[in-house]
């Protein structure tokens, strides 16, 4: 086997990811989707750090890592606050703009 | 480098399986499942981290990502309401079908251009960069390279935590009541009866078990004295064969 079998899960992931957040409705599980594009992200540069036989990918995916800690707290603050005042957590609820 | 079997087994055994919990998370109803099937694959992903050389980012996936990230998922689905399941109905026409043709060519883009990307090449391996330990190495390196990004990513934790605090903050928009005027209230408004607090279950009663509801004075049961919770369950026992005219008081001496 080759290490690069490990990008091709990790693009698989990325895109579903990607399709989760144009798909689904419920804020939370969008919010999902994108941790998974995130992590999908994170085992590129672990399988890169290898490929290239150097620390530099791992430190990068580390911080993605902290960075997804700092948006899952700040996103779900803001979701909660949505529920709040809407009574709901849809995507489709929250488009007081458009009307 | 060559990449041994047990490794290989590994990973066709459990990438599939990340890729199946991934898909499944587009497809199921309910948002626990969601979160269940992604918390599978970031456990999945911190084995692949482990087995390629970045112990301490295995670990860490599983302490920041399974243990703090999908446990605050959980938190905020538990308080929005779990029962809230995802109509999969699609509200935008045509959004589906548009989504998954430009996910396919998204996709087969990243891979094909991976794959050529990568001919003829061969992977390093991290053996020489590990040598020291993985995690003196990349202490090594986050330290002194990338010691500036380090601040900055701190002092962007300490802004999520602020930013969170000022979020979740709730003003007041009416003063709070003191307990005199909360004691007036109760009095003033609805029945005297009630004002005293509602009666418990089963007292007077000959159970004083929970589903059995408390007798009045003057033999009647009280029914505010049971959980809305049973009632609305129907695992509310009728108190009449408990009430005291219906008991047979007579003592019987036992030898």
């Amino acid at each position: 086997m080759n290490p690069n079998n490990y990008l091709y899960v990790a693009s698989l992931l990325f895109t579903i990811g990607a399709v989760g957040v144009v798909v689904r409705r419920n804020a939370i599980v969008v919010f999902m989707c994108v941790e998974l594009m995130l992590n999908a992200a994170n085992l590129a540069f672990v399988t890169f750090s290898r490929i290239n036989g150097n620390l530099d990918g791992q430190v990068t995916a580390f911080f993605t890592m902290v960075v997804a800690a700092c948006e899952v707290v700040v996103g779900l603050a803001i979701i909660v606050t949505i529920y709040r005042s809407r009574r709901s957590a849809s995507v489709d609820d929250a488009s007081l703009l458009k009307r | 480098m060559i990449i041994q079997t047990p490794e290989t087994v590994m990973f066709w055994v459990l990438a599939p399986v990340a890729v199946l919990a991934a898909l499944g998370m587009l497809l199921v109803k309910k948002a626990v499942h969601s979160a269940l099937l992604l918390a599978w694959v970031m456990i999945t992903l911190a084995i692949f981290y482990i087995a390629q050389d970045a112990l301490f980012l295995g670990i860490v996936q599983i302490v920041v990502y399974t243990g703090a990230v999908m446990m605050l998922f959980l938190f905020i689905l538990m308080l929005v309401g779990v029962d809230s399941s995802d109509s999969l109905k699609e509200t935008i026409p045509g959004l589906r079908p548009i989504a998954i043709t430009a996910a396919i060519g998204f996709g087969g883009l990243l891979t094909s251009l991976i794959g050529r990307a990568l001919i003829g090449h061969s992977a390093a391996g991290l053996d020489q960069a590990n040598s020291a330990g993985n995690v003196q190495a990349l202490a090594k390196l986050i330290f002194s390279t990338y010691v500036w990004p380090f601040e900055v990513v701190s002092a962007l934790l300490i802004t999520a935590a602020l930013g969170a605090m000022v979020l979740a903050h709730h003003e007041r928009t009416v003063a709070r009541p003191t307990q005199r005027e909360s004691a007036i209230a109760r009095f003033r408004t609805g029945s005297l009866a009630s004002a005293a607090g509602l009666p418990g279950p089963g007292v007077f009663a000959r159970h004083n078990a929970v589903d059995v509801p408390a007798l009045l004075p003057d033999g009647s049961p009280a029914p505010t004295s049971i959980s809305a919770t049973l009632k609305a369950r129907g695992d509310m026992l009728e108190s009449a064969p408990f009430q005291l005219d219906v008991v047979d008081t007579t003592v019987v001496e036992e030898k």
